[in-house]
């Protein structure tokens, strides 16, 4: 029964045979050569044509829907999560590959027990970028002594298991000619060793310490934890993949982020395929718009198959182009012209562009065979007779 | 150069190796890269002569530590640069010299690419380059003279910047410093730079853009008495376009009725081709002579018959759909006809779109068009593997009151059959009464089996859930889930099990049945279509009332700060959320109970519940409650100062004073909710206005990125230059067009081994 299947294993994508063996279960041998037979020229009829342009129609799907979008809308994932860039405007971003997105955000995963809601809490205030204003209470500044006291919130360092000497520790690191003394448990007093102006010294410190960084992954700006499903999970806006893998309760295979250069880096460019892919494929799920996952799958490829991230622009992928007048004919066609004429340039003209331009048949579906009739002088004289 | 020898080599080598590796464009980026490099250097390596300072002073001006150097100067140095260190600077000495950008002697365009026009008037008008060349010797003679008659420095050193800001402008009148040389009516001059660039330039509008002779365009009008694949031509059009015919022994007496009839008869000629290939115009006066000239080898021009093949198309053309292979029927009238069912693919509408019409002139092309894309081979689309032509508007209101309500005698059944084309009436079964699904299963072929899912679980749903036995329509009712366009299922399996062209007919017949459908037995919607009970009326009232007062409840609380805040929100956020998730509560409540006690038979309902026309929001917006205006994401909450409109009171949340609409469409609008109306309208007015430029542009890209990838006869998908983008199309190899929904559907075919 296993040869069956066998001889068709290279003729077949292993997901329809694995159908197959689903729906085929318990089958006799002969029934399931019929089967497979029966399958296999269903699939070889339903395969592409070699010359086929899918790229034009993956184009064509993505590009035609694009005008039932919304635009700049603030959707609402949910009731109270928060606002995110949606629509057409993010479809732009993800498939120009910008470097800075307009709204970073991560969908931090916990693993048991957290998942529950035990310390969700917790976790997410260790995730948060905290500066030290956060913590403060009150400042009162001692204009005698040149001397600033610092109250410190309680509940806020207990959240992130801080005291007030781990947080001199830090303090003392930016600031070298500022002395900082505990004083119990939540004060704490600085005093300037500069030798003088020490008071306007204390006044400037009085501002800058509100900036220091004390914990958190830095970048994110925001926490939510909300609940998914049966789950409980962390929404973080802003994004910091590498440090947050780290923390301690995360569930590193399911965390992750909308910054596609992150996750490039972080685990390589076909991740950074699949990120695309996924990206493209929320935004079109919140427009309810329908598109076949080849399409995304081939325009993530195209971006990603020189190795690097290229974007759908001037600067991207048409830059590649090994055809000048391709690449004149998108955007700025003095420019590529100018470069091709001193480099000298030829062009061999493969693809479609060029061929229009010149009239001439273009390499692509009925275009792309090349034949010529055999005139063969015996049929002739057979008619003839 | 000031480049190390050794360095030299090792630059050129890596150049090399990265053009044959990756290609010209990474090449280019090493290159500025190595020039970054090398400007550190500023001693000379093989004489230790120290480097000036040269700086531009745009746009053409060089100075040499505060001294100008003359563009003479300049190329005899730039002469000097010896060919070996060339390509470090990305310049291909053997297509190349960079003293060839200094020029020493303009080149004069021929006159037919600047040539000048006469206006009515009999003045003549100048082409801009020609105004622009104009300048330059009239500059260059007055140089001349000058330089001759040994003018003082300055002057001449004036002439010469002039001559050179002429020079400039005649390439490239945007240079940035520079002031756009202008006419004398202020507007600037089209020089070569502008004549190349941009979308009405050389490349995109006379390179990339074709213009075709035999083509048409006109308005578009509905005629569902047409097949899907056919397209209705008036006989003005079909007089001027022509096909042309060779001449054989055979068809010789055919193609000369043509040329009897002429020009200005319908079905007649135009012109002739002699083998030779010059044309002869048929008219009056020739048509004689031409009938005794012809024979085999000629070609007659003859005017469009019915059945011609020709290509018709709407903009935008968005996707491969956009232009479709139709049959000509010649048709009375000024318009151009098509069927209501191919609006979808074409997005076309009938308030005033115009639509164009190709015809191919050769068998080849004729071929290719009726193979690959005549309408029943695009009813799948591509997008999504789903049948983008399907019955749409009183089609499907029509075929669901015959499924689901009408009964004819014999006679009415026969007279609606041959009303859609249908002659064959053996499938009729000899009743008095015959139903409407029993007139319907005479369209569909005798070994078609279709049973549709259930869309919930229902008794309703269930009962009227489609079930078509061996061509026999037994039960269930016909909707948009069944017959229209994106979804279509049943339409869709007929496809799969017929081919497209037993499809395309069927969908004809159904479609027209619809529309005989409500001819016959009239169909009109009216205001009273959507009158509820008295009881019904109240209970909307009370909704509305109950919600106001959970509002105004919940903004009391938020006044004295015992609402309960939302996870992550402040006070006034949660205000807003908790009032619109409330608001939109009570908008679908009112709804349901339109729902529930609209008569179901009236005109409205029934295009709403067969999907044909409008959903239950739209009919709970007339009957109910048009709802809360939403504007940004949010309620309105801009205007005047704390308050959205000055009838309201400053600090006002209510929800009346933030748009939120409490009449109903037939009940009317007050004032200020008709504003927020209207304000919401606007915004997604230039929501739409905004959105179209940006989409577009983005499909231009993707179009321009991807439009050499093909599927290779290794099943690889590659560009032009042959990289590989995928190994397999899609990781699978199949084509979307071709499958159900992006699935070979296994299932389905091991149950048709079964059966």
């Amino acid at each position: 029964m296993a040869d069956a299947y066998k001889d068709y294993e290279n003729k077949l994508p292993k997901k329809i045979l694995d159908e197959v063996r689903q729906y085929a279960a318990g089958a006799s041998d002969a029934k399931l050569k019929k089967i497979l037979t029966t399958v296999y020229q269903e699939y070889v009829k339903t395969a592409v044509d070699p010359g086929e342009a899918v790229g034009n129609v993956a184009a064509e799907s993505i590009g035609e829907p694009g005008t039932q979008m919304t635009l700049d809308t603030f959707h609402f994932a949910g009731v109270s999560e928060m606002n995110v860039t949606m629509g057409l405007p993010r479809l732009i971003e993800v498939l120009d590959a910008r470097k800075t997105i307009s709204t970073e955000l991560m969908e931090v995963f916990l693993l048991s027990p957290y998942n529950t809601g035990t310390d969700i809490k917790r976790i997410a205030e260790k995730i948060k970028e905290t500066s030290f204003r956060e913590y403060i209470d009150e400042i009162d500044i001692d204009v005698l002594e040149a001397a600033m006291t610092v109250r410190l919130n309680k509940h806020k360092m207990s959240l992130v298991d801080a005291d007030s000497a781990k947080l001199i520790k830090i303090l003392q690191k930016t600031f070298k000619n500022v002395d900082f003394k505990a004083v119990g448990d939540v004060t704490i007093v600085a005093t300037s060793t500069a030798k003088d102006d020490q008071l306007k010294e204390i006044y400037r410190l009085k501002e800058k310490i509100k900036d220091v960084y004390i914990n958190g992954a830095k970048g994110i700006k925001m926490v939510l934890p909300v609940k998914r499903g049966d789950e409980y999970m962390i929404v973080t806006a802003g994004s910091n993949l590498k440090r947050i893998m780290k923390i301690e309760g995360v569930d590193v295979s399911r965390t992750t982020t909308n910054n596609l250069y992150e996750i490039e880096e972080l685990f390589g460019i076909e991740a950074a395929r699949q990120a695309i892919m996924n990206e493209v494929n929320k935004v079109l799920d919140n427009q309810g718009i329908d598109i076949d996952i080849r399409h995304i799958m081939l325009a993530a490829d195209t971006m990603t198959m020189s190795g690097n991230m290229l974007g759908i622009s001037r600067y991207g992928i048409v830059k590649e182009k090994p055809s000048v007048l391709a690449r004149a004919s998108f955007e700025t066609p003095l420019k590529h012209f100018f470069n091709a004429a001193v480099t000298g340039e030829e062009d061999t003209l493969n693809s479609v562009i060029e061929n229009v331009m010149l009239n001439q048949p273009v390499p692509l579906g009925t275009g792309l065979p090349k034949l010529t009739m055999k005139l063969s002088g015996k049929k002739t004289k057979k008619a003839e007779a | 150069m000031l480049i190390p020898k050794n360095k030299l080599a090792k630059y050129i080598e890596e150049l090399n190796l990265i053009e044959q590796t990756q290609g010209q464009s990474e090449r280019r980026d090493r290159i500025a890269e190595i020039v970054a490099e090398l400007k550190t250097i500023n001693k000379c390596p093989h004489c230790a002569a120290k480097q000036k300072k040269v700086t531009i002073e745009k746009p053409t001006t060089y100075l040499e530590d505060e001294r100008r150097i003359s563009p003479i100067e300049i190329r005899t140095r730039l002469e000097r640069v010896s060919d070996d260190d060339l390509p470090v600077f990305g310049i291909n000495p053997r297509s190349m010299r960079p003293e060839w950008s200094i020029l020493t002697v303009l080149p004069i365009p021929p006159v037919t690419m600047r040539p000048s026009i006469t206006l009515e008037t009999g003045e003549r008008s100048e082409d801009d380059l020609t105004h622009k060349l104009g300048d330059i010797v009239r500059i260059n003679q007055r140089l001349f003279e000058n330089i001759n008659a040994g003018a003082p420095e300055i002057i001449i050193e004036d002439l010469w910047d002039l001559l050179q800001y002429h020079v400039t402008t005649f390439f490239d009148n945007e240079v940035s410093q520079l002031p756009p040389a202008r006419h004398r009516s202020g507007q600037p001059l089209k020089t070569i730079s502008a004549r190349i660039k941009s979308k009405e330039g050389r490349i995109r509008h006379n390179l990339a853009g074709k213009r075709t002779n035999f083509s048409a365009r006109t308005v578009i009008s509905p005629d569902p008495a047409i097949e899907i694949n056919e397209v209705g031509v008036p006989k003005v059009m079909a007089m001027k376009l022509t096909v042309p015919e060779r001449v054989t022994t055979w068809n010789m007496n055919y193609l000369k009725e043509f040329i009897k009839k002429g020009p200005k008869l319908y079905s007649g000629a135009n012109y002739i081709i002699r083998p030779d290939g010059k044309r002869k115009r048929v008219t009056d006066e020739t048509k004689e002579q031409l009938l005794e000239d012809i024979q085999p080898g000629y070609v007659v021009e003859r005017h469009l018959l019915d059945g011609d093949i020709a290509l018709f198309n709407r903009q935008p053309s968005l996707h491969r759909m956009s232009m479709m292979c139709h049959r000509v029927r010649v048709l009375p009238g000024l318009t151009l006809r098509l069927n209501p069912a191919v609006c979808e693919p074409y997005n076309a509408d009938f308030d005033g779109d115009e639509m164009n019409l190709h015809i191919p002139q050769t068998e080849e092309a004729r071929a290719e068009a009726e193979v690959l894309m005549e309408v029943q081979t695009q009813i799948v689309s591509p997008r999504y593997g789903l049948s983008i032509i399907g019955c749409n508007q009183d089609a499907i209101s029509g075929n669901y009151i015959l499924s689901k309500y009408l009964s004819f005698s014999k006679q009415e059944a026969i007279d609606l059959l041959a009303s859609v084309g249908i002659m064959e009436f053996k499938k009729l079964p000899n009743k008095k009464v015959i139903s409407g699904r029993e007139v319907f299963s005479v369209l569909l072929p005798d070994d078609f089996s279709f049973t549709a899912e259930p869309k919930s679980n229902k008794p309703t749903d269930i009962e009227n859930a489609v079930v078509i036995k061996s061509g026999v329509f037994e039960k269930g009712v016909l909707d948009k889930s069944q017959l229209g366009a994106g979804a279509g299922l049943l339409l869709r399996t007929l496809h799969k099990k017929y081919g497209p062209d037993v499809m395309g007919q069927i969908l004809g017949c159904i479609y027209k049945m619809g529309i005989h459908v409500l001819l016959k037995y009239g169909f009109s919607a009216g205001i009273s279509d959507i009158d509820l009970s008295p009881e019904a009326e109240d209970k909307i009232r009370l909704l509305l009332n109950e919600a106001e007062n959970d509002v105004h409840k919940m903004i009391a609380g938020y006044e004295q700060k015992t609402l309960d805040l939302l996870p992550g929100r402040t006070l006034d956020e949660t205000l807003e959320l908790r009032i619109l998730e409330r608001l939109n509560q009570v908008r679908n409540e009112t709804g349901r109970v339109v729902a529930e006690n609209a008569m179901t038979t009236t005109g409205t309902m029934m295009m709403v519940r067969s999907g044909a026309r409008g959903n239950l929001i739209n009919v709970a917006q007339m009957a109910a409650c048009v709802g809360q205006q939403a504007f940004r994401g949010g309620r309105i909450s801009s205007g005047y100062k704390g308050r959205t409109l000055s009838c309201f009171k400053r600090g006002d949340l209510g929800p009346e004073a933030r748009g939120f609409i409490r009449n109903s469409f037939k009940s009317g609008l007050r004032p200020h909710e008709m504003f927020f109306m209207a304000m919401t309208g606007r915004d997604s007015l230039m929501d739409t206005a905004l959105r179209t430029p940006k989409s577009g542009y983005l499909y231009r890209r993707l179009a321009n990125a991807m439009q050499d990838l093909k599927v290779e006869y290794d099943n690889s998908v590659r560009d032009a230059s042959g990289k590989i983008v995928q190994f397999n199309y899609g990781e699978d190899n199949l084509d979307v067009s071709r499958t159900e929904a992006g699935r070979l559907n296994v299932k389905k075919i091991i149950e048709g081994l079964n059966e």
